[in-house]
């Protein structure tokens, strides 16, 4: 299936998000996510099934003011 | 001492680590501000560069109090979302909220504003609005939780220094026991001075320190000039 992460389709076989993120190289990241506009937390990532055409947003801190 | 939501900080300076010329400039310059809070934001990262992670490690290295902000959100949605993805990542309840309102001077959407505040509020987050010098948003804002205000100088970015005097004399005036931080808008070291000396209680800065011709230096003269 496919799925939108950061704004980009990607082909991905995994079936939820923590195998996403694995699969998609985040590995041990420091990283934030959100399906489809809503916030899922790291440990409900396992539990959060993938469906074709989801947008997915991996988020990492960055400079600020 | 300046207490925010029942933390005690030494130094008035809040400062951003945006727009610095190198990590290494960054540093640098948070050691020279003696700032203990430096607001942070997220981005989308990508697999193969991490740029995050390293930023991130030079921040922890600093060992000072991140404040994430809600920076680009222009709905109540995406700032809340952002808030919850922000207070994850940075293992923080402190959350700068900026729901923009309008492109070309970011002025904030007071009306998504107070909405927000009241959401993050309720679901344990402890709220930096950064807002106008309005005294009624002033007053929602506190009634939807915030025990901190953060009123614009200037538009983001501008250097103008204090726009409106007699408001922000006017917003200090009424609430006399709300930490109120200058957030925005400071350009030189006298407009964080001025900020002072109308009893604000602290100045969050970024451009004027970051895009300073020597940011360390310029860094240390805010430090001396609050």
């Amino acid at each position: 299936m496919k799925i939108l992460v950061n704004g980009a389709w990607r082909e991905t076989g995994a079936v939820d998000l923590a195998a996403a993120l694995q699969e998609l190289g985040y590995g041990e990241a420091v990283v934030a996510t959100a399906l489809n506009g809503e916030f899922v937390p790291a440990g409900a990532r396992p539990g959060a099934r993938l469906t074709d055409g989801d947008r997915l947003e991996v988020l990492a801190p960055m400079q600020g003011g | 001492m300046l207490q925010v939501y029942g933390t005690e900080l030494r130094s008035r300076l809040f400062l951003g680590t945006s727009r610095y010329p190198s990590p290494a400039v960054l540093t640098a310059a948070v050691k020279a501000s003696r700032a203990q809070v430096v607001t942070v934001s997220l981005r989308r990262e990508s697999s193969g560069e991490r740029a995050g992670q390293g930023f991130w490690s030079i921040i922890r290295e600093l060992g000072v109090r991140v404040l994430p902000n809600t920076a680009g959100c222009h709905s109540v949605k995406e700032a809340v979302t952002t808030a919850h993805m922000a207070r994850e990542v940075f293992n923080t309840p402190w959350i700068k909220l900026e729901v923009i309102g309008e492109d070309d001077t970011l002025q904030p959407d007071v009306f998504g504003l107070v909405e927000a505040a009241r959401i993050l509020t309720a679901d344990g987050f402890e709220v930096f609005p950064y807002t106008t010098e309005d005294l009624v948003v002033a007053d929602r804002l506190l009634a939807a939780g915030c025990r901190v205000l953060m009123p614009w100088g200037a538009p983001i970015g501008s250097g103008r220094g204090l726009n409106n005097l007699f408001g922000l004399k006017a917003l200090r005036a009424h609430f006399p026991d709300v930490p109120l931080v200058i957030d925005a808008g400071i350009g030189v070291p006298s407009h964080a001075a001025q900020a002072m000396e109308l009893g604000f209680d602290a100045v969050l800065l970024n451009t004027a320190v970051a895009q300073a011709a020597d940011p360390v230096r310029m860094a240390a003269a805010f430090a001396q000039a609050i």
